[in-house]
């Protein structure tokens, strides 16, 4: 993706992020289709690549795609915040050949290797076996030395140049981001120890470190696509900051109820998970606060015309912030009360959060981040909708909205047969799935998956294809 | 001009998140401590001498594990109660206990048996819960899971299941063969046996309890 309209070398490696990762979420949205359809046609596959296989694929790919898609982002913002080129661009692209590789190598193994015998090798060359971080030690190290080159080039750039609210935040929000995930690299032999560590990692990265991310880019985001004031936006953003931390850290305690931890998690986790929400709701008022108050002022200055100077982009921050609300919000409160967990903890009602939550908050904004470096990457001063563009918008958002609610069905039937009426054994997991109620609501997965997966070849040919449109205003 | 309010100052609310942030870190880490002592894994001799740990010691497969209503606490415990053998010995000591643990748990993660059940109810929902999969009446004497493995006992039905789970299916659902040996298979039923001990402050609810709901038994 060479380009002559970016003059900053930083923008140009940012490209090459977000191609990257672009590729991961296809790969994601592919073995999640694998795995869609095992649920409907267990022999699909089987014993050839695994459900087990095509979910480690599936969620692996989403982590993957978002962290280089995070990272990318970043390295477009920098030059615009702090007025200079990213100091140590030469190693930023190096590692970024690394890091690429790394994945290369790693999803080979998952795909061909897949597990191995019980011992230390295959936690340090195949998987460790756990949830989202199952990268096996070898590249935990190199992931951490990937991203320390990062956070390094973060800082180096924030501190030669103007360190913006946003890019302190950043700088901060960054290196807790790395940091934690030095807690989910030890093997114990007390698999309560072990989750507990491990939601160090997941949960602190999704409920609270990325949240703030997205927090951070959205600012940027209005700042850039529709002129909002910096004063104003980095006052929000200061004000998400405290509320997100303050409620999402001591959140954790929601999933500490069942694991063998004590029982003074269930009031920590209540409290503080129930005031999750709030901040999403603040941040989606937020950015249609600020819409409108822009248009308005250009109103009054009698233009006409809308504010937006990245049409795509902004749909997409806009679904952003409904989604982060509905999916991370709503459907997280749903199931977050310790009463109501004891019996949706680990159903498809999990499921059917993730879904929602992962695409609502993460996989909306840095879509359109990618239309944002399009925009910039071909000089192009309103980049305007095309019909693929509204069609991706429209499959991918209609798609994952459809299997949020196919999920829940699911989760209800979950809930209710085999959780509160046969006990959560070995039988009733099987009289729970194998109810019309739950294989119907497995059909609508599979056909708004392939919904969603339409809409991705969509967005795929978008990207291609808009930069060359004549429709734009140059 | 009058001052700037404080409210819309962004130092003041740089500051505010700050500290509200480090607030709740510390809180955090204070309660990780706390926790931390009381989820360490139990000794043999907290066994022996009857001392109730959330996480027993590995030596608890010497000994019948029960789920239990406590009316004080208002649901299910794991109860630890007499000796009971396992795989024919009831008198593993700490460090065979501790070698066979280590090796189920071992083998936990690297057949990635979390991308399709969940343990302690986090994972994949593709498969059952696996947490108190040990005390699972499928698997007792009278149960079919042990009755279609043609094993005398609990734990060489699950062992042999674990094997050759293809051989025996039961759903169309099925467990695909992971390549586990018999000895990872062992270790495995250990870590399962030694997972039901751990109180999970009643997850999951009426466990095994309500078996003819759907039988009319």
């Amino acid at each position: 993706m060479a380009s002559n309209h970016l003059k900053w070398e930083s923008k140009q490696l940012a490209t090459w992020y977000f191609t990257f990762a672009a590729i991961i979420f296809g790969a994601q949205l592919l073995f999640g289709l694998v795995a869609a359809i095992q649920y409907v046609m267990p022999g699909f596959l089987f014993e050839i690549v695994d459900f087990s296989i095509a979910r480690i694929l599936h969620i692996n790919a989403l982590v993957v795609w978002m962290v280089f898609a995070m990272i990318g982002s970043v390295y477009w913002l920098l030059p615009d915040e702090t007025g200079i080129e990213t100091v140590g661009i030469k190693i930023g692209k190096l590692l970024f050949w690394v890091f690429a590789a790394a994945i290369v190598v790693v999803v080979l193994v998952y795909l061909l290797v897949q597990v191995g015998p019980a011992d230390e090798t295959t936690i340090w060359f195949i998987t460790e076996g756990r949830e989202y971080i199952e990268a096996p030690r070898w590249a935990d190290i190199g992931i951490v030395v990937v991203v320390l080159g990062f956070i390094g080039n973060l800082y180096a750039t924030g501190m030669k140049g103007k360190p913006t609210g946003i890019v302190t935040v950043l700088m901060a929000d960054m290196l807790a981001f790395a940091g934690i995930y030095l807690a989910g690299m030890f093997f114990t032999d007390n698999i309560t120890v072990d989750q507990f560590w491990w939601w160090w990692v997941i949960h602190l990265w999704v409920e609270a470190t990325w949240e703030v991310f997205v927090g951070a880019i959205a600012a940027y985001g209005l700042i850039k696509m529709i002129g909002a004031h910096r004063q104003v936006v980095e006052m929000w953003l200061w004000i998400e900051v405290a509320m997100l931390f303050g409620s999402g850290i001591l959140g954790m305690g929601h999933h500490y109820f069942w694991i063998g931890t004590p029982e003074y998690w269930w009031e920590i986790g209540a409290l503080f998970s129930a005031l999750e929400p709030l901040p999403l709701v603040a941040m989606f008022i937020h950015v249609l606060y600020d819409w409108g108050k822009q248009q308005g002022a250009a109103q009054q200055r009698g233009e006409e015309a809308s504010v937006i100077t990245n049409k795509p982009a902004f749909t997409w921050f806009v679904l952003q912030a409904f989604g982060n609300f509905l999916g991370a919000g709503v459907w997280g409160f749903f199931h977050t009360l310790p009463q109501v967990n004891l019996y949706t903890h680990g159903t498809q009602f999990t499921s059917a959060h993730g879904h929602l939550a992962f695409f609502g908050a993460y996989a909306t904004i840095l879509i359109g981040m990618m239309y944002v470096a399009i925009q910039g990457s071909n000089g192009i001063k309103v980049l305007k909708h095309t019909k693929s563009s509204i069609a991706a918008a429209w499959m991918i958002t209609g798609g994952v909205m459809g299997m949020t609610v196919s999920l829940t069905i699911a989760g209800y039937v979950d809930v209710i047969v085999t959780r509160a009426q046969m006990g959560a054994t070995w039988a009733g997991y099987f009289d729970g799935h194998s109810g019309m109620w739950m294989t119907q609501a497995m059909d609508w997965r599979l056909i708004m998956g392939t919904v969603t997966f339409l809409g991705f070849l969509f967005l795929i040919k978008d990207f291609l294809s808009t930069g060359k449109n004549a429709v734009h205003t140059r | 001009m009058a001052n700037k309010s404080v409210w819309s100052d962004n130092r003041f609310w740089q500051r505010s998140a700050a500290w509200v942030t480090g607030f709740a870190a510390i809180l955090l880490i204070w309660l990780t401590f706390d926790t931390s002592g009381q989820i360490s894994m139990g000794s043999d001799a907290d066994l022996k001498n009857g001392v109730t740990k959330r996480v027993p010691g590995p030596t608890v497969i010497n000994y019948k594990i029960t789920y239990e209503m406590d009316t004080k606490r208002g649901h299910e415990v794991p109860v630890i109660g007499a000796k009971e053998k396992f795989f024919g010995r009831d008198d593993y000591s700490e460090k065979e206990a501790g070698d066979l643990l280590h090796l189920g748990k071992l083998g936990s993660q690297a057949k990635n048996c979390m991308d399709c059940h969940t343990l302690l109810g986090n994972g994949a929902y593709y498969a059952p819960d696996l947490t108190k999969a040990w005390l699972d009446p499928a698997w007792e004497s009278t149960g079919s899971m042990q009755a279609m493995t043609g094993k005398n006992t609990k734990e060489e039905a699950m062992a042999e299941f674990l094997q050759f789970p293809s051989k025996y299916p039961t759903h169309a659902r099925m467990m695909p063969n992971l390549g586990i040996t018999a000895a990872e298979a062992k270790g495995l039923v250990a870590f399962l046996k030694h997972m039901s001990s751990i109180d999970t402050n009643g997850f999951p609810r009426n466990f095994g309890k309500i078996q003819g709901a759907l039988n009319g038994k």
